[in-house]
This record gives C-alpha cells, sequence and structure tokens, in this order.
C-alpha cells in the first residue's frame, strides 16, 4: 500500500515539494506540469490550499500539507495533525490603516468594529476571545483593498514578512497566531496505513 | 415544488431503501444467532433518565416538553436506553443479558460539513459480562456480522480509554492540565499536544516522550511492547482471546484511541474499511452505566452507523 499525498498548490507548493524531494519521492513531474492535477506514479495530488483539509478529511488523500492558517479556518474537519514541519512561517494579524487607531475608535464611538477577511472563522473567534464586537465581512480578493476604501475598520490576514500591509499603508495592530506547515493525515488511513505514515513522519522527524 | 428538510436529514427511496434493509437483516440474522434479542425502545425519553446515564445528558440535543411540564429528548445512541430497560425491566434477571437494536437516533450537526442529525444505528450490548471476555465476544461477533453484511477488509480499532487519563495521573501531571491534554489527544493534534507536554513542569524526558507519543502507538500486539511501563496485561487478554476466535488479525490495537462519550470505563472500540475515510461505528466498556440505573452490571457493547456500513460495501465493491 502506498500513499496519496495531497500538496498545496500556493505559498507552500516549492517548499513541499523540497520536503517530498528530501524524503526520496520523485516530484520533477509535478514541477514541470502547471496544469496537470493528479500524478498517481508519484502518489501526489495537487490542489488549492484550502482544499486540502476536504481531501484528507474524506480520504481520497492519506496524508496532506497545508498550512496552520487554513486548519485554524477550518477547525471542524476531522483530521490529524501529525508534525510541524517548520517551513512556511507567517503570522495571523490584526492591521488597520497607519495614523490613530480606527479599531479602537471604532469601538469607542459605534460599539463595534468592521473587519475584512478571508479567514472569518479565525477573525470572529478573535474578536470574540478579546471581548469585542466585531462585524466579519469575507472578501476573497486582496484583503488589503477593503479599509483603503472605507469598506471596513481593519483587517485579519497572514503576513509573510509585511510587506504588503506596509506598501498599502496598513500598520500591524496584534498578532493572533504564528503558522506553518503541518502535515495531516486521514484517521483511518493514519490507523490502516500506520507503518507506511510512521515511516515517512521518521524521515521528516530524522531531517 | 420542492420542500426543504432539515440539514443532517434524509429521504430514503425504494432502491436505496431496499439495499439498507439487506444490511440490517444480515446483520441482525448474526446478533440473533448468538443469542442477541431485538429490542426497540421509545425514540422520546425523559431527559432526567438520560442524564442519569450521561452528566447532562450532553449527546441528546433536541429536547421538547410534553403536556405535563416534563422535559423529553430525543436519544443520542441506543446504550442508555438498554441501561434503563435492563434496571427495570429485567431487575433480576440472571447475567449475562444479550440485546441488539437497530434503531434511529439523533445527534447535533456540529461541524456542519455534511454530518447526519438523524442516523440509523445497529448495535448489541452485553450486559454482565466481565472484561476481557465481553469485549471479545462482542468484537468477534461485530467482524463476522459485517463480513455477512458484504464486508471484506473492515478492521477493528482496540484501546483502552481510561489510559491517558491514567498515564498523567501517574507521571503526576496536574489535575488542571488534564483536559486540555486530552482535548488535543481526541483531535490527534499532536503538534499541540507536543507544545503543551513540552510546558509541562517536572517531568523526566521520558515521561514526556510517552506522553507525546503514545498516540503513535497503533498496529498489531507488537505496539503493546512498545508501551514501555504501561499497564497493557487487559489489552493482552483480550488479544488472547480474538486469537482463540480466529479474528485477532482483524484488530488493530491503538493506544491514543479516545471515544467522545464520558461513560466509557475500559476498552473503547472503532470500525474501520479502507474503502472510506471514517468510521463506521465504535463502542466499549461501560461498567458504571449500569450501576447508575440501579442494577450494577459490567457491560460492552458496540453501535454501527448502518448508511456508513452500506457506504463502505458500496465503496468496496467499487474497487473490486
Amino acid at each position: 500500500m502506498s500513499l496519496t499525498i495531497a500538496v498545496p498548490r500556493g505559498a507552500l507548493f516549492e517548499g513541499s515539494l523540497d520536503l517530498l524531494d528530501s524524503l526520496g519521492l520523485d516530484t520533477a513531474e509535478v514541477r514541470d506540469n502547471d496544469r496537470k492535477l493528479l500524478f498517481e506514479e508519484a502518489g501526489i495530488v495537487t490542489m488549492r490550499p484550502s482544499d486540502v483539509p476536504t481531501y484528507v478529511e474524506h480520504g481520497s488523500a492519506d496524508i496532506g500539507i497545508v498550512g496552520k492558517d487554513v486548519l485554524l479556518e477550518q477547525s471542524q474537519r476531522n483530521v490529524y495533525e501529525l508534525l510541524d514541519l517548520g517551513f512556511g512561517h507567517c503570522r495571523m494579524v490584526v492591521a488597520a490603516p497607519e495614523g490613530g487607531d480606527p479599531i479602537a475608535s471604532a469601538l469607542r464611538r459605534l460599539g463595534r468594529v468592521r473587519i475584512a477577511t478571508k479567514y472569518p472563522r479565525i477573525a470572529a473567534q478573535h474578536f470574540a476571545d478579546t471581548g469585542r464586537q466585531a462585524e466579519i465581512v469575507e472578501v476573497k480578493g486582496s484583503v488589503e483593498l477593503a479599509p483603503l476604501t472605507g469598506l471596513v475598520d481593519g483587517i485579519v490576514d497572514l503576513t509573510a514578512t509585511g510587506t504588503t500591509l506596509a506598501e498599502n499603508g496598513l500598520r500591524e495592530l496584534e498578532e493572533i497566531s504564528t503558522c506553518t506547515a503541518r502535515l495531516i493525515a486521514n484517521p483511518v488511513a493514519h490507523k490502516l496505513k500506520a507503518d507506511e505514515i510512521d515511516a515517512l513522519v521518521g524521515k521528516v522527524r530524522s531531517r | 415544488m420542492t420542500h426543504r428538510i432539515p440539514p443532517g436529514t434524509r429521504d430514503v427511496l425504494p432502491d436505496e431503501m431496499r439495499e439498507l434493509r439487506a444490511i440490517s437483516s444480515r446483520l441482525r440474522a448474526v446478533f440473533e444467532d448468538a443469542g442477541y434479542g431485538e429490542v426497540h425502545t421509545p425514540a422520546l425519553e425523559y431527559e432526567e433518565v438520560l442524564r442519569r446515564g450521561e452528566e447532562h445528558a450532553a449527546g441528546a440535543r433536541y429536547r421538547t416538553f410534553d403536556e405535563q411540564g416534563d422535559v423529553l429528548a430525543l436519544r443520542s445512541d441506543m446504550t442508555i436506553p438498554i441501561a434503563r430497560v435492563v434496571a427495570t425491566r429485567y431487575a433480576d434477571a440472571e447475567p449475562p443479558l444479550r440485546f441488539c437494536y437497530f434503531a434511529h437516533a439523533w445527534r447535533a450537526v456540529e461541524r456542519g460539513v455534511g454530518e447526519p442529525r438523524e442516523f440509523l444505528q445497529g448495535g448489541l450490548e452485553l450486559i454482565g459480562s466481565p472484561a476481557p471476555e465481553g469485549e471479545a465476544e462482542v468484537l468477534a461477533l461485530t467482524i463476522a456480522a459485517l463480513e455477512e453484511a458484504g464486508l471484506r477488509r473492515h478492521r477493528v480499532g482496540v484501546g483502552d480509554g481510561a489510559l491517558y487519563r491514567g498515564l498523567l495521573r501517574d507521571v503526576g501531571v496536574d489535575e488542571e492540565q488534564h483536559m486540555p491534554l486530552l482535548e488535543c489527544l481526541s483531535r490527534r493534534d499532536l503538534v499541540g499536544l507536543d507544545m503543551l507536554v513540552s510546558r509541562l513542569p517536572g517531568l523526566g524526558e521520558q515521561e514526556r516522550s510517552l506522553l507525546v507519543r503514545l498516540p503513535e502507538l497503533r498496529g498489531g500486539i507488537e505496539v503493546l511492547d512498545r508501551a514501555d511501563g504501561l499497564e497493557l496485561g487487559g489489552l493482552r487478554e483480550l488479544h488472547e482471546l480474538l486469537a482463540e476466535r480466529g479474528v485477532a488479525d482483524r484488530v488493530i490495537f491503538d493506544l491514543g484511541l479516545v471515544r467522545e462519550l464520558g461513560y466509557y470505563t475500559g476498552a473503547v472500540f472503532e470500525v474501520y474499511d479502507p474503502a472510506v475515510g471514517f468510521a463506521l461505528g465504535g463502542g466499549g466498556r461501560y461498567d458504571d452505566l449500569l450501576g447508575r440505573f440501579g442494577r450494577p452490571l459490567p457491560a460492552c457493547g458496540v453501535g454501527l452507523d448502518v448508511q456508513r456500513v452500506h457506504l463502505a460495501q458500496a465503496a468496496e465493491e467499487a474497487l473490486g
């Protein structure tokens, strides 16, 4: 029995393939094919990062590589989180336009703050945990745009270097959590393919 | 014109119904042949009765009032109602008592990802038979019944629901820390578990490693040897009995296995099929439950989600 691995196409793509190379898998075909999604010989399926937990939960992939940000946002998924892979380091932050504190000011005068994000669960949870009333506005595209046009007072987003925030005149106010790439497994595969999964986890640990 | 039904519920039409019926009949035939008579109990119970079985009646989420103002709740499994039946209707019967059931149960949809709110459960309860003989009988019968229902590759995971809690106590982890650690374990958030354990004060390297590595210990009987310093005699005896019944190769020992329900006191089970990514059912030993209803007897049982067994059977068929 061999393992099927879900690999995210996105910021973690290169790091994931480098990791798989170092474990002795041949990822050359994956690197050479932008459009192809399923690589049966290598046991790799590539997909949008936020789809990785879906495929692994269902068992269509036995294991997967995914950012902690996606796992936090999809905390309802029944997948096992086996390892912190240590790459893809970034942070989930609250940010707002520079100059003054628009979030505090909205809370003081209007009793609530409007926040744009691609991570509605994480954002709602963070403001609930800190005892502040927030209206969460889910956007799919560039979140940085939302406060600049007056749609919201601030944003919750993932940042690696802070460059995009700064370029758009936004300032980090709070850190919600740090995120790295994680190795996840389907609960049934974790038991029925224990030897294969343990061998892979062992190789990652001893890198 | 279409009319909606609540999320997590479904209509079953004749083609599917025939297949579900066939699976139930085959499971039932195996259970009945082994002396497990079928029982049926009301879908609605007094909430206070369910609470007796499980604190806060945490499983039962749908409540209503009757014309007297009493609180009624839809059952969330058949184990508690059968414990009530044993105490009330079999107060003087000589144990062991054997029952099977095929009945709907209701649970809250918490994760919002297509979980069923209403599901058909088929299972068995063996009351008055202590560990490990009870477990061996129940597991062997479950494996045989699924075989009869058309599955060929199913396996059963067996763990000890009290193991990790006991380990935490033995190495002297503060009671307050138990809950977050057990939550990480039940979600198998091994990264989170590792982090929490590394922050615990006053533990030796070996103890830390045991706390972190325990959930990785799963497989054949040999995993019990890899858990140095743990009291696993019960699981070893169970393995011997399962070997005598010829089903030991279908069983996976899984030392990190925990089940959500609060009433389990010993062994816990989960049923798998490699063709599908979810458990088909589960169960375990609940030696305190009958006592709470006034008839203290050791007991264990298994419940299978009949629709999931059907999905597994169809998936096995598709794989050929």
